[in-house]
């Protein structure tokens, strides 16, 4: 047991240090608003916007929106890292003091940079403050490459380190008891086991699978647990991770290149050399080049379009109480919420399932030896 | 959907799912997979060894039962055999003192059958003495005087009848 309690208490001593960092930054910004920055205040007076708050819950942003507080963000700062034309510039994102509209210019190493609708941009030399266009995009500033830690990443830092504090907790259990797994091992073990019985060895073949054992149990872990941090409604939850296209596509790439680096020679000869008459080659070819693509982006479009669905409907369900403007909706609304957060958990684990299922299919067909 | 900053995604999802690949390929996923095998291996051995077992006890039973048979089979044998025996032994013993008994009456009737005719011949010889005895003193007397002597001769001539 005192190996599963460990890491529960690392956890919560993270998730507490977090919650201090929340705090210090909350000071801050009731200090900037001390400061005249008041455009909080107008919001509440603005019409509620359904679109606009779930494209806002959906994508990425520089810091990690908690809660609102009479009319003020609180929010927890994540570090903006750029790369200027004169090299790296770090500051944390409370100095833009949730500020989305390029009013609030940082200065840092003589370099200025305003953030509009969550995109940083640097302000060209010798100017003061940036100048939008009719479709708000800047006309005096240009991007500087962002490697900052946004909502995303660090959603995915952190479900990282749960994945690492949980599993090494389940590695080291197996040392101690050489019998029927307990506790968390009992737990995980099981799910281990699936992906190695019925998504490895059925798919890629008794013989090879082990190579790949890793990679697909972390990419099934990977995406099941940021699925499940995105259904959490509140900090340190609610990231969109898994839903964003961006994330989906790097996994399916990788997954592009495992299956690509492993094709043997069979695998080539039928895209290359396909047993079809010779005449035929340059539509097959082709053919086959585009059917090796689509199968990631398949994959890609697959996870993003199903979590980033279940997020705007259970954004829009919330939403409804404040379309009609009426208490009387919120149950009802309550009610499909649930419904579809039971649902969505459920696709959370679906999908992180299917995207190791066609990954191992994938990596199978790679590696299948001829049947000819 | 508003895509913030898609280098950094991609930067830090690459960096952070190749380490925590990496990471959790040493930490976890090696031994975990490494002890389910090892267990599933030893469960698996277990079995086998169990079903061995069963098999041997089986065999076992069945040399016991095999063993137990042959014991009857010996004994009821061996308590045959002992019957015989006794029976052979009795009847030999039987037929012995029979003819040891035969022998002893034999010999007994042929002691008898000495012993009368010794004492027949001497009973024989003692008659005869005894006669003679007799004869010499009824001779003595009879022939004490003269008178007698002629008659005896003259009886006994005329017993001799010519």
């Amino acid at each position: 047991m005192v190996s599963t309690i460990k890491p529960i208490k690392i956890f919560f001593s993270a998730i507490i240090m977090l919650f201090s960092f929340v705090q210090f930054s909350n000071a801050q910004e009731l200090g900037a608003e001390n400061n005249g920055d008041v455009h909080h205040s107008n919001q509440e007076e603005k019409e509620f916007n359904a679109s606009e708050l779930i494209n806002e819950h959906i994508g990425d942003s520089h810091d990690f929106h908690i809660a609102d507080w009479k009319g003020h963000a609180i929010s927890m700062p994540l570090p903006v890292i750029l790369w200027s034309k004169n090299g790296i510039i770090t500051f944390m994102s409370s100095k833009f003091h949730h500020d989305n509209t390029g009013e609030v210019v940082v200065e840092k190493n003589g370099e200025k940079f305003v953030k509009i609708h969550e995109q940083i941009y640097q302000i060209n030399e010798g100017e003061n403050a940036v100048i939008l266009d009719n479709e708000n995009i800047p006309t005096n500033a240009s991007r500087p490459l962002d490697f900052s830690i946004t909502k995303n990443v660090f959603s995915m830092l952190m479900s990282a380190i749960i994945l690492i504090l949980l599993f090494s907790a389940v590695a080291r259990s197996y040392k101690k008891n050489k019998n029927a797994p307990k506790g968390i091992a009992g737990f995980l073990e099981p799910l281990v086991t699936f992906v190695r019985d019925d998504i490895a060895i059925p798919n890629i073949g008794e013989k090879k699978y082990a190579r790949y054992m890793p990679y697909l149990l972390t990419v099934f872990f990977f995406v099941w647990i940021n699925n499940l941090i995105g259904l959490v409604p509140f900090f340190p939850g609610s990231s969109n991770l898994t839903g964003n296209i961006v994330f989906t596509g790097v996994l399916a790439f990788i997954t592009f290149i495992i299956t690509t680096l492993s094709g043997n020679k069979n695998y080539w000869s039928h895209i290359l050399m396909p047993p079809v008459p010779k005449a035929l080659y340059p539509i097959m070819i082709p053919v086959e080049i585009i059917g090796m693509l689509t199968k990631p982006f398949a994959l890609m479009i697959r996870l993003f379009a199903n979590i980033t669905a279940g997020h705007i409907i259970i954004l829009s369900l919330v939403s409804l109480i404040f379309i009609f403007k009426t208490v009387a909706i919120a149950p009802v609304s309550a009610m499909f919420v649930l419904f579809m957060s039971v649902l969505e958990l459920l696709v959370a684990a679906l999908q992180a399932y299917i995207f190791t299922l066609l990954s191992a299919l994938f990596i199978g067909q790679a590696v299948a030896e001829d049947h000819h | 959907m508003n895509l913030v900053a898609p280098e950094s995604l991609v930067f830090w999802t690459t960096i952070i799912f190749v380490a925590l690949l990496f990471l959790l390929k040493k930490v976890a996923w090696k031994p975990i997979l490494g002890a389910v095998k090892e267990r599933e291996d030893s469960i698996n051995e277990a079995l086998k060894s169990a079903e061995n077992a069963r098999k041997e006890m089986q065999n076992l039973n069945a040399d016991n039962l095999r063993i137990l048979k042959e014991a009857r089979i010996e004994r009821d044998a061996m308590l045959k055999e002992a019957r015989e025996m006794k029976e052979s032994i009795i009847t030999e013993a039987k037929g012995e003192a029979q003819a040891q008994a035969t022998k002893v009456i034999e010999q007994a009737k042929s002691a008898i059958e000495s012993e009368k005719h010794a004492a027949i011949a001497e009973i024989k010889n003692q008659v005869a003495e005894l006669s003679l005895k007799i004869a010499e003193k009824v001779m003595r007397s009879e022939l004490s005087d003269k008178n007698k002597q002629i008659k005896l001769v003259e009886d006994m001539l005329q017993e001799v009848k010519l």
